[in-house]
């Protein structure tokens, strides 16, 4: 089991492993993105009250559920680097951090085009949900600018592991924050104690489309989280053996 | 201890550290932290007297009256306990439905009217095809109704 692990962790077995990897994320995400997309837009019934406004809680909800997966992907790799100086949970912190600042981006822009006509409003500052989620967007763009400022990628690494994990207790009061004080944004829909409060017809589409969301997700991560290993490892004797044996080929 | 157990000690602290001190920090902005005021906290006089201040409810079914020639209109926000008139003039957001979830902006005149400067609709969690919700409209209908009946311990009323 730890041999296992410890392979995985090793940049070089992980760099050759990836690219077999990511079909394993790509195949599934898309096909299910097609399925969730034709049934999300076609296959659902509009809403009682919204009408067809509300499809967009197709990209709204899974979006917004993988800026806060993906932010505690990044602070618990960041403590495993920080603990057991693992470089290759420093290289998945600093692969997921990106990934997750678009997410956030496309939940709040999402959010912010249904809230016009469904609110009335595209942005209320003040309301815990809207001001929670813009706020750890805040802190993705902190963490990949103390990375950015610091040369050393050792040092670079523990600076933005200890960002990561403060700003981690954000990422609970995004999820609370609807359920802790009054907000303009309405409580949770899926996770609620007594089910979905939702109708299976548009239920289905969305879990489709929460997982879909999920694995190419995975696929963009692993192909991140690649490219940063390569350029970590560029002055190791593997990459220069490659590199080298990549020439001597042509 | 090795150091690797004192890192972890170390990572587990700052984590539960600023849990806490978020923890304080937002126990002390409680009454910030709302986005809007309940009905039966306005009723019973718990909002910002010195400032506009937002006011969340239902509407109430049946009290929305709007003026013939004009944007003007009225009517009741309720929490199922007491009641609060409103008045405003403008455009309302799609969602805007007696029953329905409202946020509004604005503060109260001296006879307990709040005059709403902006209008918002607070959509609830709850997705449905329409043919389903009209299934439920007698439901609906039986819940938001008699509100009379809760209105003791409301003094307003």
């Amino acid at each position: 089991m730890w041999k296992f692990i410890h392979k995985l962790a090793s940049p070089p077995h992980f760099y050759n492993l990836a690219p077999k990897l990511v079909p394993w994320f790509t195949v599934p995400g898309v096909l299910l993105v097609a399925y969730g997309v034709y049934a999300g837009l076609f296959l659902a019934p509009a809403d009682y009250q919204q009408g067809d406004a509300f499809r967009i809680i197709y990209i709204h909800v899974p979006s917004a559920y993988l800026s806060m997966m993906a932010y505690m992907i990044m602070a618990v790799s960041a403590a495993i680097g920080l603990i057991w100086r693992i470089k290759l949970s420093h290289a998945v912190a600093a692969a997921a951090a990106p990934l997750g600042a678009w997410f956030t981006f496309l939940a709040l822009a999402t959010g912010s085009i249904w809230g016009r006509p469904m609110w009335g409003t595209w942005w209320e500052w003040g309301d815990p949900r809207l001001t929670s989620e813009l706020i750890m967007l805040f802190v993705y763009f902190g963490y990949m600018a103390l990375r950015a400022a610091i040369d050393d990628t050792a040092k670079a690494d523990k600076a933005s592991a200890v960002l990561a994990l403060v700003g981690a207790v954000n990422v609970p009061i995004i999820h609370f924050s609807v359920e802790w004080w009054s907000s303009l944004h309405q409580g949770a829909t899926l996770l609620r104690k007594d089910g979905p409060a939702m109708d299976p017809s548009m239920l289905y589409p969305l879990l489709a489309m929460i997982l879909a969301f999920t694995f190419l997700f995975g696929a963009l991560l692993t192909r991140r989280i690649r490219t940063e290993v390569l350029f970590r490892e560029r002055r190791t004797r593997w990459v220069k053996d490659m590199v080298l044996s990549a020439k001597g080929r042509n | 201890m090795k150091p690797r157990q004192q890192r972890m000690l170390a990572v587990g602290l700052v984590v539960v550290g600023v849990a806490v001190a978020a923890l304080f920090t937002l126990q002390a902005l409680k009454d910030n932290m709302m986005f809007f005021v309940s009905v039966s906290d306005v009723v019973a006089g718990e909002y910002p007297q010195d400032r506009n201040f937002r006011l969340g409810g239902l509407v109430l079914a049946g009290s929305v009256e709007r003026e013939e020639d004009s944007l003007e209109m009225t009517f009741k926000v309720t929490d199922m306990r007491c009641e609060v008139p409103v008045s405003y003039t403008g455009v309302l957001p799609d969602l805007f439905r007696e029953g329905q979830g409202v946020v509004a902006h604005g503060r109260l005149d001296g006879s307990g009217v709040f005059i709403a400067d902006t209008i918002l609709a607070k959509h609830d969690e709850n997705y449905m095809a329409p043919e389903v919700a009209d299934s439920l409209v007698d439901h609906v209908a039986d819940q938001t109704a008699p509100l009379t009946e809760y209105t003791t311990g409301c003094n307003e009323q």
